[in-house]
């Protein structure tokens, strides 16, 4: 199972990644949100899987036995999704405005502010 | 807890109070100046009892999240809440009326919380959240107001920084699945007595590409002289005098922490980083001709020096480099809003429609003068004493090659400033330019208080250099003995 993960985090990373260096602005945002996506399965995946038995403490016992699931990093990827999820909804919006002011979804048009004679 | 407590309450205020100007700026000049207080009381309490450590929710260390208030940490709070305070007056006169109705005030506010946060945490992944906090408050304050040149600046911005935050998420998640915390003290012990077989400088390099491009290191810098000169004045003197010492700080805390099994290689690298971004930084700052645009060139090209002093690795040379931030973060800031002032009564911030402000307005000259020349580093102002000492570090080591950059850095960085003087001050005001209305007095009073304030400052600096740079040396006495740091988290000697 990790070894299967493993290979999709890496070809997510790749194409994540090349994304992003494609000209077009929705597939630099697409990009972004792949490699959001790779990130999280690595911290999923870093921390071992262990399947069907979750970290809670049986009745009576005073910790959990081995093995459990860590909790820590699904925490933590929870975090990291809310967050991801925030930041692609103000990238969307944020697209949206440069398209409109820059009337291309071209990243090689993307050039005012490096030309003085188009600012104030 | 105190310094992002302020900031953040008086935020949740501005927001259910959504549209009220006015309430909004009482508000904001309230939460700053409590700020302000809060960072004194932290600073003076950090200085006199040592590093102080605080659970919250009481979890103890290491499965809680913890905040750590020590010496670089305290100084760098004090450091926002001084340019914050002074970039909230400023821009009560200077910004226009939509910017202040959709929010202006509550994400400055939130700004200053962030970083607050990322000074003061002690948990690796609570910094990646005050790093995001901080990202979505600058992303809403640059594309505020949506002018073109504002948009596809905050494009660039945006994607680079999403970049960072996946960089950093991933190394966050090695670090995670090798030693099982996140607590940065229990990190810095086990990362310590991890053996070879562990590929901690792999890990190491994904952190210093994160905060490399944050802080606009070499080769990662460009986004920032893309973005900078875009907002309005009193947004770039936030950015321009915090937001980069955000990933600096993170990458000298970093880099004495945790990453320091193999210097030779990880440090030796960063020297060398350091060194380019000081000769692209200034060699573009030299070939601008647009006031922010060249200011923006010095702010890369002295992030250089700072992380050249981290590069060192050494008391004296990090000492140096704390000074170096200290400074840095006050005079950049006095630039930018000077640069507004210059816009406000000259018109334009182009060199080429400039001209003959000094007939005009002496005082105003002055008041660039001052600072330019700060930033040069001629003495007896402040910048030139933690080059001075930066130098003697370098000279130390017998990198003659660094000190002979350094100080060509210098020298450019003073022609790039002379040029801003010649032409906007010095030289004869090109025919046809319009010349702006004057100033009312309650304007010229909310735009040259916080200059003067800061200017103050910075000549405080120069003056009493002695005490600063004892202060900066027991910062990086306390950053270069990560000892003191785990103990006071733990709250045991292992």
């Amino acid at each position: 199972m990790e070894v299967a993960l493993a290979i999709v985090i890496g070809a997510l990373y790749a194409a994540g990644l090349y994304m992003m260096l494609r000209r077009s602005m929705v597939k630099l945002i697409a990009g972004l949100v792949l490699l959001g996506y790779a990130s999280n399965l690595l911290i999923f995946v870093v921390s071992r899987l262990t399947r069907a038995s979750p970290p809670l403490v049986p009745e009576g016992a005073h910790s959990v036995a081995e093995p459990f699931a860590d909790p820590v990093p699904q925490a933590l990827i929870l975090t990291a999704i809310v967050i991801g999820f925030g930041l692609q909804a103000f990238a969307l919006v944020l697209v949206r405005r440069a398209f409109q002011a820059v009337n291309s979804d071209d990243l090689d048009q993307v050039t005012a502010s490096d030309r003085p004679d188009l600012q104030a | 807890m105190l310094p992002i407590l302020i900031p953040f309450l008086m935020a949740i205020l501005s927001i259910i109070n959504w549209g009220n100007r006015v309430l909004h700026r009482f508000l904001a000049l309230a939460g700053s100046v409590g700020l302000l207080f809060a960072a004194l009381a932290l600073l003076t309490t950090v200085s006199e009892q040592g590093i102080l450590s605080s659970n919250t929710g009481d979890w103890p260390a290491p499965f809680g999240i913890v905040l750590v208030a020590d010496l670089p940490g305290a100084i760098m709070v004090l450091m926002a809440a001084i340019v914050g305070l002074a970039v909230l007056v400023y821009s009560t006169a200077s910004l226009d009326e939509a910017r202040e109705r959709f929010g202006y005030y509550p994400l400055i506010l939130i700004l200053l919380m962030g970083m607050c946060g990322a000074f003061l945490t002690g948990d690796l992944f609570n910094l990646y959240v005050w790093f995001e906090i901080m990202l979505i408050a600058s992303f809403a304050l640059l594309a505020l107001g949506g002018s073109r040149a504002q948009l596809e600046g905050s494009v660039k911005y945006f994607a680079l920084n999403l970049l960072v935050s996946a960089f950093f998420l991933t190394g966050i998640g090695f670090l995670y699945g090798m030693t099982g915390s996140l607590n940065m003290a229990a990190l810095a012990q086990a990362l310590r007595a991890a053996g070879p077989e562990q590929p901690v400088t792999t890990v190491a390099i994904f952190f210093m590409i994160a905060f490399g491009i944050k802080a606009a290191m070499f080769p990662l810098y460009f986004w920032l002289p893309a973005s900078y000169h875009t907002p309005p004045v009193a947004v770039s003197a936030i950015f321009a005098g915090l937001l980069t010492k955000v990933g600096v700080y993170a990458m000298i805390r970093m880099f004495t922490l945790l990453f320091v099994q193999d210097t030779a290689w990880t440090h030796g690298l960063l020297l060398v980083g350091a060194a380019l971004t000081m000769l692209s930084g200034v060699l573009g700052a030299v070939a601008r001709r647009e006031i922010r645009r060249i200011l923006s060139f010095n702010i890369i090209s002295h992030i250089g020096y700072i992380v050249l002093g981290l590069a060192l690795y050494r008391p004296l040379a990090l000492a140096g480099a704390w000074l170096y931030l200290i400074h840095h973060v006050i005079v950049m800031a006095t630039l930018f809003l000077v640069s507004g002032i210059v816009q406000r009564v000259g018109g334009s911030f182009r060199l080429a429609r400039l001209g003959g402000l000094y007939q005009r307005h002496p005082g105003l000259a002055l008041l660039f003068l001052l600072p330019a020349l700060a930033l040069s580093g001629v003495p007896p102002l402040s910048g030139f004493w933690p080059k001075l000492v930066l130098l003697q570090a370098m000279l130390q080591d017998g990198l003659w090659l660094l000190a002979a950059i350094a100080l060509l850095v210098s020298l450019l960085t003073l022609f790039s400033m002379m040029r801003i003087w010649v032409g906007a001050f010095w030289s004869q005001a090109p025919a046809g330019v319009v010349t702006p209305a004057p100033m009312a007095s309650v304007e010229r009073r909310m735009l040259y208080g916080p200059v003067l304030a800061l200017l103050a400052l910075t000549i405080a600096i120069s003056v009493f250099s002695g005490p600063a740079f004892e202060l900066t040396q027991r910062a990086a006495e306390q950053l270069l003995n990560p000892q003191q740091y785990i103990v006071a988290v733990l709250g045991e000697s292992p």
